[in-house]
C-alpha cells in the first residue's frame, strides 16, 4: 500500500508571506494572460480549419480514440519533463533566475487551466492555419499546463535539498554541471518526480477529456478522442455511449497504471536517498518479468552503457579551473547582472503600462465588480463543498485507515477514483437534475468536487494508517474515548495529511468550476451562477476580453485564498502536527 | 613516516587566510582569522578544535570548495581557485550516492576525469581490493555497515591517485571499534606506501585520534577560528593509547586546549550579552559536578580522566566545563577541574534549593539571562517576543547560532524558573510575576 501524501499541487514551502518578487511574478502572469487574450481578439476571425475527422459513436472506434487520447497525454508529459528539467534546474542553480521563476510557476498553478483553452486554441490556429494541428497543439498545451508547474516546483525543491556533502563530493571529484545533473540531481529527485508525474497525469485525464471538444466563437472543434466521443454522446443524448466511454476510460487507466507507473515506481525505489534498507519494497509484475528475461536484461545493459556515454560525453566534461577562467567568469557575471536587471525593469514597466491601459480603458468598473461578485459565489461553493466533503470522508478515511486489512482494498480504489476523469460522469448527474427538476445552483455544485474529493479520502486513509500504534494504545490505556480521542489524538495526527488532500481538492474544484457550472444534455443546457459559468459562456461566444477578465479574477482569488488560508495551515501542519 | 622533510617545498601553504560570512545588510561574521600554516611532504597533519571553531571551513578552503575572504592558499606553488586535481576528500557522513553500487561510486571520480571504461573498471577494482572491500562491488551503500561505507569513501578517494588526502572528521560517524579498525588500516596503507599519497590532512575533535594518527597537531581556537598552538607528535607507530608517553601527549593537548579556555577565564567573568553560550545540558552539568564531589575525587579531576569516566568526547565535555566556569561552579587550570564552594553547595542541595542557587548564578553571571529577566520584569504584562532577543543576538552571531544560543538560555531559564516560554507563540513571560 502506498502511504505517501500526495497532491497534484505542489505547495511551495519557501515563504509564508509574499515578498515583492511575488508581486512582480503576479504582474507578469496577468500581463501574459491579457496579452494573449488581446492577440486572440485580433485573430478571432472565422477559423480556417482543415478537414475535421468525423467522430462516430460506434463502440468499435473507442480503442482508437482512447489511443489518441493517451498519445496526447504522453506528448504533453514529455514537454512537461523538458520544461521541468530546464526551468526548475535553472531556478535551483541561479539565485537570480530562481527569484522570478519560482513565484511565476507558483502563480501559474492557480491559473484556471480550462479558461486558458480558448485562448490557446486561437493562438495555435494562427500558428498552423488551416490544419487540425492547431487545436491539437492547443489541447496538448492545456494538458501541459496541468502537469508542468507541479512537476517543476517539486523538482526544484528536491534539487535544492540535495545534501551539501553530496554537492561537495561532486565538486571534489570534478563532476561537470552536466554530469552532476544526471548523476546527482536527477537520481536524487527521481522518486518525487515520478510521484508528481503520476499525480499530474491523474489530474491530466480530466483536462484531456475537457480539451478535446471545445467550442470557440460558436464553432465546435472536435479532436478524435474519448473527450470528443463523450461530447458527441452528450449532444445526441446517448446514455449508452456515455457508459461505453466510461468503460473505455476505466480500461485505459488500469493499463496505464499497470504498464507504466507501477513499473516506474518499483524501478525508482533504488533512488531512495535513505541509507538504510527498508522491509517492504514496491513490486510490479512487469519489472519482475523484465528482470527475469535474459534478452531484456541484455537490452537493459546496453541501455545503461548508452546512458553512461551520454552522461560522460566529452565536450560536457569539466575542465581544470584556471586563473584566467575565474577572471573571465567574474567579468561576465557583472555584465549579466546588469543586463538582467535592465531587461527585468523594461519588461516590468511595459507590463504595468499595458495592464493599466487595458484595465482603465477597456473595462468599466461595473464589469470588474460583477466578476468579483461571481467569483465570491464560486468561492462560497468551494467552501461549502470542502466542508461537506470533509464531514463525509474524514470519518470514513479514519475508519478505513485504522483497519489495515480494509485499507489494503480501499486505498487503491480511492486512488483510482482520483485519477478517473470525473467529467465523464457529469451527464449522468445532468439527466437526474433534468428528470427531477432540481435547483441548478445547488445541484450542479457537487460536480465541481466530484473528481477531487478522493484526494481527501486517500490522504486521510494514509494519515490514519500511520498513526503510531503506541499512541493508540496509550489512548486505550487511559480510557481516552469518543470525542476526546478524536480531539486529542486522531484529528491532530491526520492533520498534515488532511490539509494536503484538502488543498488538492480545492484547487481541483476551482478548475472544474469552468466545466461544472455550465452543462448540457441533448439540447437542454443548465447554467449555474458563478465565475466558472462566466468564463465558460464567454469562451463559447469568443469574447476574449471578458475571458481574460474572468481568468485574471479567478487566478487572483485562488492566489489570495491559498496565501491567506491554505499555506498558513500547511505550514502549521508541517511545524506543529508532524509525527516523526 | 614521522620524520618530515622540512627543507623541501611544502605541498600546501596557507597564508593569512580569513573567512567571514555576510549576515544581514552590513555586518560580517568572522569565522577564520589570520590562519597560516604549511604542510610538508610525507606528513600527517591533524587540525583539532571544538565544533564550530571553523576547522571544517579551513579544510574546505584548502580543498578549493570555499573561497577565502582574504589571504591565499597554494597547492604545490600554484594558487587554489577551485577544487584542485591532485586532492581527494573523505567526508564525515561518507557522501556516497545511494543509487550507485560500490563499484559505480568508486568509479565516479574517474568518470569525471574522462577515463575510458576499461581502465576505469580496472583501477576501481584495484582500489576496492586495496581497501578491503572485495566481494562488495555490486552492493548498494544501504546494504553496508557504517564502517564499510566509509571504506567505500576511502576507495573513491584513493582511486584518483591523489597527491594529498583531505579528511573531514572521517571516523566520527563510526562506533569506536570500527573506527579503530579503519584507522589502523589507513596507517598500514600509508606506511606501506601502497598509494601515491604524499600527505594527509584531517580535521577532528577527538584528541586521542589526533595523537594516534598525526605527526603534527594544529590546535584551533574558536571565535573566530585561529591557530592556537602547534604540537609535534614524535611517538613511533604503532602507537598505543595505553603507552604512558601517549597519555602524556594527550594530557599536553588537553592542557593546551584548556589554557585557551582558562586564558579566557578572566573573559568568562565578564562575558557580554552576545556571548556564544555553550550548549550544555543541566542534567549533565549536575552529573559532572556530582562526580567531582564524590569522596574518591575530592573535588578535583584531571580532564582526560573526566572524559574517560563519563565517556564524553571533547565536543561534549567542553561545553559542560565552560558552563561550570561561567557560573562559577568550578575552575579549570592546567588540565584540571576543581569544584568551587558554590558548586559544592549546589550539588549538596535538594532540587528546589538547587534551582535557587542556579537562578542566582544565572542572573549574576550570564548577561543574556539577566537581560531577558529584566525586560520581562519591566514589561507591564511581563511578556516579550522571542524575536526581539533573537534580533539582538543576530548582531553578534549567525542566524543559526543566535537561535541555538537563545534556545539554550531559554532552557536554563526554564530550569531556574526565571521565565516561562510558549513554543507556539514564541512568547517569553515571567514565571512568577510579582
Amino acid at each position: 500500500m502506498i502511504s505517501l501524501r500526495n497532491t497534484f499541487m505542489t505547495v511551495y514551502k519557501g515563504r509564508l508571506y509574499p515578498n515583492y518578487w511575488d508581486i512582480v511574478a503576479l504582474l507578469l502572469a496577468l500581463t501574459v494572460i491579457t496579452l494573449l487574450a488581446w492577440n486572440a481578439k485580433q485573430m478571432a476571425v472565422p477559423y480556417q480549419l482543415g478537414q475535421m475527422i468525423p467522430i462516430s459513436l460506434e463502440p468499435s472506434h473507442l480503442p482508437g480514440y482512447a489511443l489518441r487520447t493517451v498519445l496526447r497525454m504522453l506528448i504533453a508529459m514529455v514537454f512537461s519533463l523538458l520544461f521541468t528539467f530546464i526551468f526548475a534546474t535553472w531556478a535551483a542553480k541561479s539565485r537570480r533566475a530562481g527569484r522570478i521563476i519560482i513565484p511565476l510557476i507558483d502563480i501559474m498553478q492557480s491559473v484556471p487551466i480550462l479558461g486558458f483553452l480558448s485562448i490557446a486554441v486561437v493562438g495555435f490556429i494562427a500558428l498552423f492555419p488551416s490544419s487540425m494541428l492547431g487545436p491539437e497543439c492547443a489541447a496538448i498545451f492545456v494538458i501541459f499546463t496541468s502537469q508542468a508547474w507541479n512537476m517543476a516546483l517539486g523538482f526544484y525543491q528536491t534539487v535544492r535539498s540535495v545534501p551539501s556533502e553530496l554537492k561537495e563530493a561532486a565538486d571534489m571529484f570534478h563532476l561537470s554541471a552536466w554530469q552532476r545533473f544526471w548523476r546527482i540531481d536527477v537520481p536524487f529527485s527521481m522518486q518525487g518526480l515520478l510521484w508528481n508525474m503520476m499525480m499530474s497525469m491523474s489530474a491530466g485525464w480530466f483536462f484531456v477529456v475537457a480539451s478535446e471538444a471545445v467550442s470557440v466563437s460558436n464553432q465546435e472543434i472536435l479532436l478524435p478522442g474519448i473527450g470528443s466521443y463523450i461530447a458527441l454522446a452528450i449532444e445526441t443524448a446517448n446514455v449508452k455511449a456515455i457508459w461505453y466511454a466510461i468503460l473505455a476510460m476505466l480500461i485505459v487507466i488500469i493499463i496505464y497504471d499497470q504498464l507504466l507507473f507501477r513499473p516506474l515506481i518499483a524501478w525508482a525505489d533504488k533512488f531512495k536517498a535513505e541509507q538504510v534498507a527498508q522491509e517492504e519494497e514496491p513490486h510490479s509484475w512487469v519489472v519482475d518479468m523484465l528482470h527475469r528475461t535474459r534478452l531484456l536484461r541484455y537490452f537493459g545493459l546496453k541501455l545503461t552503457r548508452l546512458f553512461d556515454s551520454f552522461v560522460n560525453i566529452s565536450i560536457l566534461r569539466s575542465k581544470p579551473v584556471t586563473y584566467s577562467y575565474i577572471v573571465r567568469k567574474q567579468r561576465n557575471e557583472v555584465v549579466i547582472a546588469y543586463a538582467w536587471n535592465i531587461i527585468l525593469a523594461v519588461v516590468l514597466i511595459s507590463a504595468l503600462v499595458f495592464l493599466g491601459d487595458f484595465i482603465f480603458r477597456m473595462i468599466p468598473l461595473s464589469a470588474i465588480l460583477q466578476v468579483f461578485e461571481l467569483g465570491m459565489i464560486t468561492a462560497f461553493r468551494v467552501f461549502v463543498l470542502i466542508v461537506l466533503v470533509s464531514l463525509i470522508w474524514v470519518p470514513v478515511g479514519v475508519w478505513v485507515g485504522l483497519r489495515p486489512r480494509v485499507a489494503e482494498y480501499v486505498q487503491p480504489i480511492a486512488q483510482f477514483l482520483a485519477a478517473f476523469p470525473a467529467n465523464l460522469f457529469y451527464p449522468l448527474f445532468v439527466i437526474g437534475i433534468i428528470r427531477f427538476h432540481l435547483n441548478v445552483n445547488i445541484w450542479l455544485t457537487p460536480l465541481m468536487i466530484l473528481g477531487t474529493q478522493w484526494y481527501v479520502l486517500f490522504n486521510v486513509i494514509a494519515g490514519a494508517s500511520v498513526l503510531p500504534k503506541d499512541l493508540l494504545q496509550v489512548a486505550d490505556n487511559l480510557g481516552v474515548n469518543y470525542w476526546l480521542r478524536w480531539r486529542r489524538l486522531i484529528l491532530p495526527g491526520i492533520f498534515p495529511y488532511y490539509i494536503t488532500g484538502a488543498i488538492t481538492a480545492v484547487g481541483g474544484a476551482w478548475n472544474a468550476s469552468i466545466v461544472a457550472e455550465v452543462v448540457s444534455w441533448g439540447d437542454k443546457k443548465l447554467v449555474a451562477t458563478g465565475l466558472g459559468a462566466y468564463i465558460s459562456q464567454y469562451t463559447a461566444a469568443g469574447d476574449f476580453l471578458h475571458i481574460a477578465l474572468g481568468i485574471g479574477m479567478m487566478c487572483l482569488l485562488v492566489l489570495v485564498f491559498n496565501r491567506l488560508v491554505w499555506r498558513p495551515l500547511y505550514v502549521l501542519a508541517e511545524t506543529r502536527y508532524q509525527l516523526v | 613516516m614521522s620524520t618530515s622533510t622540512t627543507n623541501s617545498s611544502p605541498i600546501i601553504e596557507v597564508i593569512n587566510v580569513q573567512k567571514s560570512f555576510k549576515k544581514g545588510d552590513k555586518q560580517e561574521l568572522l569565522v577564520l582569522q589570520d590562519v597560516n600554516f604549511r604542510m610538508n611532504e610525507g606528513e600527517i597533519v591533524a587540525i583539532l578544535g571544538k565544533s564550530g571553531s571553523g576547522k571544517s571551513t579551513l579544510l574546505r578552503i584548502i580543498a578549493g570548495l570555499v573561497q577565502p575572504s582574504a589571504g591565499n592558499v597554494f597547492y604545490r606553488g600554484a594558487s587554489v581557485y577551485g577544487p584542485v586535481r591532485g586532492t581527494a576528500m573523505v567526508f564525515q557522513n561518507f557522501a556516497l550516492l545511494p543509487w550507485l553500487t560500490v563499484l559505480q561510486n568508486v568509479e565516479l571520480g574517474l568518470e569525471a576525469l574522462g577515463i575510458d571504461r576499461e581502465e576505469r573498471r580496472e583501477r576501481a577494482l584495484k582500489a576496492i581490493d586495496t581497501i578491503g572491500l572485495d566481494g562488495f562491488e555490486s552492493a548498494f551503500p544501504k546494504e553496508l555497515s557504517g564502517g564499510m561505507r566509509q571504506r567505500v569513501g576511502f576507495a573513491r578517494a584513493i582511486v584518483v591517485n591523489p597527491d594529498v588526502l583531505l579528511m573531514d572528521e572521517p571516523f566520527s560517524a563510526l562506533d569506536v571499534l570500527t573506527a579503530d579498525n579503519l584507522k589502523s588500516d589507513l596507517l598500514d596503507l600509508w606506511q606501506n606506501k601502497k598509494t601515491g599519497i604524499h600527505g594527509i590532512l584531517f580535521v577532528t575533535h577527538n584528541i586521542e585520534e589526533a595523537v594516534l594518527l598525526a605527526d603534527r597537531i594544529i590546535i584551533f581556537n574558536s571565535n573566530p577560528g585561529s591557530i592556537r598552538a602547534e604540537l609535534k607528535v614524535t611517538l613511533p607507530h604503532p602507537r598505543s593509547d595505553l603507552d604512558p608517553r601517549f597519555r602524556n601527549q594527550v594530557d599536553r593537548v588537553y592542557t593546551l586546549m584548556t589554557t585557551a579556555a582558562s586564558g579566557a577565564t578572566e573573559d568568562l567573568a565578564r562575558i557580554d550579552i552576545g556571548y556564544r553560550l555553550p550548549e550544555a545540558n543541566i542534567a549533565e552539568v549536575t552529573g559532572l559536578l556530582e562526580t567531582l564531589n564524590t569522596p574518591e575525587h575530592n573535588g578535583t579531576m584531571d580532564l582526560p580522566e573526566v572524559a574517560d569516566t563519563l565517556m564524553l568526547d571533547i565536543d561534549e565535555l567542553f561545553p559542560l566545563t565552560e558552563l561550570l566556569e561561567i557560573l562559577h561552579f568550578a575552575t579549570i587550570s592546567k588540565g584540571d577541574i576543581t569544584i568551587t564552594q558554590t558548586g559544592k553547595e549546589f550539588v549538596e542541595a535538594d532540587i528546589l534549593e538547587r534551582k535557587k542557587i542556579f537562578s542566582a548564578q544565572l542572573k549574576k553571571y550570564v548577561p543574556l539571562a539577566r537581560y531577558i529577566y529584566d525586560q520581562l520584569v519591566h514589561h507591564p504584562r511581563h511578556r516579550a517576543l522571542e524575536e526581539n532577543f533573537l534580533s539582538l543576538l543576530e548582531d553578534y552571531l549567525t542566524e543559526k547560532e543566535a537561535d541555538r544560543v537563545l534556545q539554550t538560555v531559554i532552557e536554563w531559564g526554564r530550569y531556574a524558573e526565571l521565565f516561562a516560554y510558549d513554543y507556539n507563540a514564541g512568547v517569553l513571560s515571567l514565571e512568577n510575576p510579582r
